[in-house]
């Protein structure tokens, strides 16, 4: 699950770790209120407030989403454009509000699960700012690797070596501070990634007037495993509904994993393996599927209706195949979960049925009298199910 | 001869008592597994499975009184690493956890205890292994099978049955059967389970399974390639019409980056002289054509 750049940074400020001061506006004048008070702050050594948009998809700054203001007046009028935004397809409900920072350096520091050595790795580097992914493109070379111990987690010298490495100069005591930080963040919350991009040196003014730098987290970008949300009840309140499909919220509710597509061909399928293959095949087969569609293990006749219904409220979906492998799903719960969704369907829509394994004979004799189109084989169901949503588009 | 399990397998079952350990349990005895024991804390001195399974509170005295060298786990996610621990500890070498939703941080401490132990993890969130007529563990129905010299191993559940159905129903048996699992932190990967199969002298032909996500199918496929140059091998992929940055299904399952796509896995095994199907279906014929005779 993603979460918004506030809500992550609040989650490393409860670790200790330094962040530059921020609000969260929902409206214009809540903006120019917090604007005022960053405006007014002596430590701001730019005299200007930052105003971004909260929205989970990148490109903010590109599409208008991240804006300077130097008044409270501008402050306002900026805030209240970016909460008309609509950022690729997702409309802006919250800005964080801060100090505008003078920016001496950017870094890029990361925590993430590294699958083939099975622990985590932190990504540095002393080219901050831009997309990591890109500078691995132009400057590999500027990228430090380094794996935390999977039972020590990073040790103070293993933090220095890594702070040493990417090159933190005066600021590496800070800096193996905040990868320490980061790690903590990462096991506290059960997080796949942290990442601050930038991490930056800025200068403040102190209360004599004088400059002082610090290195400080002036961007978090922070996944949670979703596997890990129960322990983690608060995180609940973190999701933005607005960047979910409804039917993922439906889906959810009845333990189903659902993802929509382009297509018209609706899957209900068991195994997510399984699940990917028959999309492949669908489009082998000349169609397109509208979902992938994983109903789980020992689906039971009322999930199968709830997945019936989530294929039948988008309405794209042309005609369904369902396939069934049995093992601990039994063939004929899934066919009476059918019967019934059929039933109370409120749309014809052609469906084709393929169930083996597990009781697929009784499943067979239940279809037969329900007078359900079936198929043997997977290639064969895939087949059918095309012609069936291209006759239904005909 | 088979890999991980077959006659000298004496299965001990952690979680015996729940819906599934009891469900599944009673399938691989009806199977012929040697079924020693099952683990439940607190229901020590009882019995499972009609009578046929002695409960043990602990791992550790299961393995003392039935010498029990294999363990399946049943778990659920919030116990399941711990369970795995408690295994190692027991001195058991080989550990199936079927458990899904595990955290994937709870998994690394453990999967590093595993490896300092010397011992063999095979998941989490996976369907199990089975040596056609010698031992099944885990959930895979033992129908779909049939004895032979085929090697599969696979990430996914469901996706497994499909490729075995088509192999038992080709005429073409297995040797062992392993689904190693969809986690992001699993204890073994494609290359674990290939370097097994390469030293079983029973295993003549390779089939390997895989899904987008992560590259665990592109090193196996460079291992193989050194390795298994002479053995005919054939793989399948999942996903090859799944978009990026979409977690599909298995937590493991993600484009991400540009990294892990279809294209990317097919090139490599094709390089690695795997002959890719299209469909599970298709893997029969191209085995034979890989000059597979048996």
């Amino acid at each position: 699950m993603k979460i918004h750049e506030a809500d992550a940074k609040s989650l490393l400020v409860a670790q200790g770790l330094p962040v530059p001061p921020w609000e969260v506006a929902r409206t214009p004048s809540q903006a120019r209120a917090a604007a005022v008070k960053y405006l007014a702050d002596p430590a701001n050594a730019t005299g200007k407030v930052v105003i971004k948009a909260q929205v989970l998809v990148g490109g903010r700054g590109k599409a208008g989403g991240v804006r300077l203001a130097s008044t409270a007046d501008e402050a306002e009028d900026v805030a209240a454009a970016i909460l008309a935004l609509e950022i690729k397809g997702l409309p802006v409900r919250r800005v964080l509000v801060g100090p505008a920072a003078e920016i001496v350096k950017e870094y890029y520091l990361s925590v993430l699960l590294d699958r083939a050595t099975k622990r985590l790795m932190f990504i540095g580097s002393a080219e901050g700012g831009v997309e990591i992914e890109q500078t691995a493109v132009t400057n590999p070379g500027a990228i430090v690797y380094e794996h935390a111990d999977p039972l020590l987690g990073l040790p103070d010298y293993a933090a220095r070596e890594l702070a040493f490495k990417i090159g933190f100069g005066a600021h590496w005591k800070a800096g193996a501070a905040i990868a320490k930080g980061l790690l903590r963040t990462m096991v506290a919350n059960d997080a796949d990634l942290v990442e601050i991009n930038p991490l930056a040196v800025i200068r403040e003014t102190r209360a004599d007037g004088t400059p002082v730098e610090r290195l400080v987290c002036l961007d978090a970008k922070i996944t949670l495993d979703d596997s890990a949300l129960l322990r983690h009840p608060g995180h609940e309140e973190l999701r933005d509904m607005d960047a979910e499909d409804p039917t993922d919220v439906e889906a959810r509710r009845y333990d189903l994993t659902f993802i929509k597509l382009e297509g018209d061909i609706g899957c209900m399928v068991n195994g997510a393996g399984l699940a990917m293959t028959t999309m492949d095949l669908v489009n082998r087969a000349g169609g397109q599927p509208a979902n992938f569609l994983d109903i789980g293990g020992g689906a039971k006749a009322d999930r199968v209706a709830a997945a019936m219904r989530l294929i039948l409220d988008d309405p794209n979906v042309k005609a369904i195949l369902v396939n069934i492998f049995g093992g601990i799903t039994r063939g004929d719960e899934v066919a009476k979960g059918l019967i019934e969704a059929r039933a109370q369907q409120v749309r014809d829509v052609p469906m084709v049925v393929r169930i083996v394994g597990t009781n697929a004979a009784e499943a067979a004799e239940l279809l037969e009298a329900a007078h359900f189109v079936t198929a043997a084989s997977l290639d064969e169901a895939a087949a059918k199910a095309v012609a069936a949503a291209k006759g239904a588009a005909a | 001869m088979s890999i991980l399990i077959g006659r000298s397998t004496r299965l001990v079952v952690q979680g015996i008592t729940g819906r599934e350990g009891e469900f599944h349990s009673r399938a691989m005895l009806e199977y012929g597994t040697q079924l020693v024991a099952g683990v439940t804390p607190g229901k020590g001195g009882q019995t499972a499975l009609d009578g046929k399974v002695p409960v043990f509170n602990t791992v550790r005295e299961a393995v003392y009184q039935t010498g029990a060298n294999t363990s399946c786990i049943f778990v659920p996610a919030g116990g399941a690493p711990d369970a795995v621990l408690e295994a190692v500890a027991a001195g058991i070498k080989t550990i199936f956890c079927i458990t899904e939703g595990i955290p994937a941080l709870d998994m690394i401490p453990v999967v590093e205890e595993v490896r300092l132990a010397g011992a063999r993890l095979i998941g989490p969130n996976c369907p199990g292994a089975t040596s056609p007529g010698t031992a099944k563990v885990g959930i895979i129905p033992g129908s779909i099978h049939r004895q032979g010299s085929v090697g599969v191993v696979s990430r996914s559940g469901t996706l497994t049955y499909e490729a075995v159905q088509a192999m038992t129903d080709a005429g073409l048996g297995q040797s062992t059967c392993v689904g190693i699992g969809g986690d992001p932190v699993i204890g073994s990967q494609h290359i674990d389970i290939l370097k097994l199969f390469a030293a079983d002298p029973d295993t003549e032909a390779l089939v390997l399974i895989g899904e987008i996500g992560g590259t665990a199918e592109e090193e196996a496929a460079a291992w193989a390639a050194e390795h298994m140059a002479n053995v005919p091998k054939v793989a399948f992929i999942a996903g090859r019409t799944a978009p990026e940055g979409k977690r599909m299904g298995h937590a493991g399952a993600i484009i991400s980056g540009g990294k892990g796509t279809a294209a990317s896995k097919v090139s490599a095994l094709e390089a690695a002289g795997f002959r890719v199907a299209n469909s599970p279906t298709e893997l029969p014929r191209l085995l034979r054509e890989a000059g597979f005779r048996r």
